[in-house]
């Protein structure tokens, strides 16, 4: 498994177009950023838990993947409530601290907000080969071929970067400056190699660009796709889903009357 | 019952081969003073197959970019006369020409090999439904029986190399211009990828033009050699033997692997059983990979010796294990199992763990000339970077100056003092990395495949030194695929892993 062909089980989500998905996540990222409370977060989350149970990551998978947004979470949420814009009932209070109504509410929407914006987009981007992407990228939205394959092609490169980084600090400790000179040192340590990796990078990207140029890349004839990439019925659908949860969310909240429109 | 693979398909034309005329071409690259190529006249007829030789900086790289049309516009360099490809110029000759260079990292394109065979098609605007049985088609041809979905990333060198191979030649070129295509490669490698261009080549009909200094490889291959010389223009043009027969001695002394001119092999003058002074019992040797805490093992129940005056050669298959041995052995990992202990004498106060030492402390004592020079270097000229471990040893002004001197002249570099060294040539730059290991006199030098890619000038030089060096008290450790280095050198010779069945007779014998 690396970065550029994840292991993705076969399941209905990752059939569907990428950029359906990307889609999805957009337009629920946007909704939930227009208002901040606890109501639209909370229904958009709640209506997402229902449909990653058809996710197609293991659970082992989906844990572990959607580990920081979990710890992201709490972490935006406790802050926001300790040091939050204080209103409302004062609940609790310690020097600097102080816990109210309002801080509480607001800590609650953004801990929901941070969930129902991060668990989506990581999954959808989880079932998702960036190959399919860059596809869909291109022959969907008709992005620039150029772009669109030079990034891909640039991806590889990045992978790369560990293993450069290890051989290069191998060959520091062998050539007698590899430890010692303290904190001076410790810088030098890592920026010497980090220029030398920018270095090393710079020059088989050349050498790359090279590669793909021999291969009749980047001329401004027109490309054939070797692999369509096409929006179904399903992805359709998929949008829908994502529009609706949108709606319900917002619509919850207004009902509710907690909705508060950032822009107002 | 003919071959699927090479059946050429109904629609799209049948493969025509490449004509190339030269007249009185010339390019300078933009920002340099010389000429890479002047007064070059030459015809190749189509389905010729041509061996490009000459001495490093002839400027035989830069024809080859030519001809493939990647060497720019008027921006990066000067054009003179004219280089024609059936009569058009090369830069037009779009698809009728397919490039395979020598790094096989910096060829793989995409993530999955289907994909990446297909790019070039899909650029050359080939129908979608043409493309793959294309590909299907290229893969059979090169040897690479993999699932259309098998990641790039986990392919050897000689697989990346027929990878790249297969990209051109899914894009049916009348040209195929090779670069050095197997320099990187283990003996194996070469084999895999020469054989692959070969029944290429009898099926296609195709043009050819490989540049390669190790003559043997494609002696059997090419029907004509072209020579050319560094002054400009063409120094020797024709059949293979001929060639080889008149300009043998010339082409040797340029760097060039003739097979009946080997280089010649060092006289040691052993100094009698040598001291101990590194012992390896039950060792086994890993990688802890990233994000993990325990190494995987590549390798184990290693025991061996090593003794000063001694070269030891560590041979074996790819991905054996043998450069994460070498690494264990200079003390840059710690070893994942068994024991790794120095003498006490060659530990002279320090821990019995070679892993355990201090940076400098290793300096005196283990010296790694890595497989790629750039890793080491760390300053902006020659000069600078051979003085860092003199340096670092603290030594006075006067002795670090003697000692990069005396180095530079022993190995040709003081030209080069205030170069940089990432501008340096191949040659050069393993010169180098040499070098910056002996400035601090370690006792025991290890090197990771040291002659890899090396032209025969380099290479007797090296191993010269490298015999020197022993006969004076050095201890040697050599990671190498190298037939002609370990009969050279080797005293002792570690195979690691199951015995390679395929091994290139190298020149020197």
């Amino acid at each position: 498994m690396s970065l550029l062909t994840p292991m993705i089980r076969p399941s209905v989500v990752a059939r569907l177009n990428p950029v359906a998905k990307l889609a999805v996540a957009l337009t629920v990222s946007c909704a939930l950023l227009l208002s901040i409370d606890w109501v639209s977060a909370g229904v958009a989350l709640l209506l997402e838990a229902l449909l990653l149970l058809w996710c197609g990551l293991s659970a082992r998978q989906f844990w572990l993947r959607t580990a920081p947004v979990w710890i992201a979470a709490p972490m935006a949420a406790i802050t926001t409530i300790l040091y939050g814009e204080d209103s409302g009932a004062l609940l609790w209070h310690l020097g600097f601290i102080s816990v109210t109504d309002g801080s509480a509410q607001l800590g609650l929407a953004i801990g929901l907000r941070v969930l129902a914006i991060g668990l989506p987009g990581i999954v959808l981007l989880a079932t998702t080969d960036p190959t399919d992407l860059a596809d869909g990228l291109a022959q969907v939205l008709r992005l620039p071929a150029r772009f669109v394959l030079g990034g891909l092609a640039g991806l590889r490169l990045v992978g790369m970067f560990i293993e450069d980084w290890h051989s290069l600090t191998l060959a520091r400790r062998a050539r007698g400056v590899g430890d010692g000179g303290g904190l001076r040192g410790a810088a030098r340590r890592f920026f010497g190699p980090a220029f030398s990796l920018l270095v090393i990078s710079v020059r088989r990207g050349s050498k790359l660009a090279t590669a793909m140029e021999a291969r009749g890349f980047g001329s401004d004839t027109p490309r054939t796709w070797a692999r369509p990439s096409r929006v179904r019925g399903a992805d359709a659908v998929l949008v829908g889903i994502g529009f609706g949860i949108a709606g319900i969310a917002i619509g919850v909240a207004v009902w509710a009357e907690t909705w508060s429109f950032i822009l107002a | 019952m003919p071959d699927p693979s090479s059946f050429i398909p109904a629609r799209g034309p049948q493969i025509r081969p490449v004509q190339i005329q030269a007249r009185s071409w010339g390019w300078r690259h933009a920002g340099r003073q010389n000429q890479a190529v002047s007064g070059l006249d030459l015809e190749i007829e189509p389905g010729e197959r041509v061996l490009l030789l000459g001495a490093s900086g002839a400027g035989k790289s830069t024809l080859v970019h030519a001809l493939a049309g990647v060497l720019g516009d008027a921006e990066d360099g000067d054009e003179t006369g004219s280089l024609l490809i059936d009569g058009r110029r090369a830069a037009e000759a779009r698809g009728r020409v397919g490039l395979v260079l020598q790094d096989p990292d910096s060829q793989v394109v995409l993530a999955r090999v289907g994909d990446d065979v297909a790019f070039g098609c899909e650029n050359l605007a080939v129908p979608r439904s043409e493309i793959w049985p294309r590909v299907r088609r290229a893969l059979a041809q090169v040897g690479l029986a993999l699932p259309l979905d098998h990641p790039t990333s986990s392919l050897s060198g000689g697989q990346k190399q027929r990878l790249a191979l297969a990209g051109v030649l899914a894009m049916q070129p009348g040209l195929l211009l090779l670069d050095e295509p197997t320099a990187n490669l283990d003996p194996r490698g070469v084999l895999e990828v020469r054989d692959a261009v070969v029944r290429s080549l009898d099926r296609s009909g195709a043009t050819l033009v490989v540049i390669e200094h190790r003559v043997e490889v494609w002696q059997d291959v090419v029907d004509r050699v072209i020579v050319l010389d560094p002054a400009g223009g063409v120094l020797a043009d024709g059949a293979t033997d001929e060639i080889l027969a008149s300009h043998g001695e010339r082409l040797a002394q340029a760097g060039v692997w003739v097979p009946a001119l080997p280089p010649r092999f060092p006289a040691r003058h052993p100094i009698g059983s040598g001291q101990t002074l590194l012992r390896a019992e039950g060792l086994a040797v890993g990688r802890v990979p990233f994000g993990r805490r325990a190494a995987s093992v590549v390798a184990a129940g290693i025991t061996l010796s090593v003794a000063a005056g001694t070269a030891t050669v560590v041979t074996g298959p790819n991905g054996a294990g043998k450069s994460t041995l070498a690494l264990t052995l200079a003390g840059l990992l710690k070893p994942a199992g068994g024991s790794l202990r120095a003498c006490e004498n060659f530990a002279a106060g320090a821990a019995p763990e070679p892993h355990r030492w201090r940076s400098t402390q290793l300096l005196t004592r283990i010296g790694t000339v890595f497989q790629d020079p750039e890793l080491q270097f760390l300053a902006a000229t020659v000069r600078d970077d051979l003085l860092i471990g003199p340096r670092a040893l603290r030594l006075s002004v006067a002795e670090q100056t003697n000692r990069v001197d005396e180095l530079m002249r022993r190995l040709r570099l003081d030209h080069l003092a205030d170069a940089n060294p990432f501008t340096l040539s191949g040659g050069e730059k393993r010169r180098m990395s040499v070098a910056t290991v002996l400035a601090t006199r370690p006792r025991l030098l290890i090197l990771d495949e040291p002659t890899f890619g090396q032209d025969s000038r380099t290479w007797q030089e090296l191993v010269t030194l490298l015999a020197e060096l022993l006969d004076e008290g050095t201890a040697l450790v050599a990671v190498t695929h190298d037939a002609a280095f370990v009969s050279a050198l080797a005293d002792e010779e570690y195979r690691l892993g199951t015995p390679d069945p395929i091994r290139l007779e190298s020149g020197a014998r």
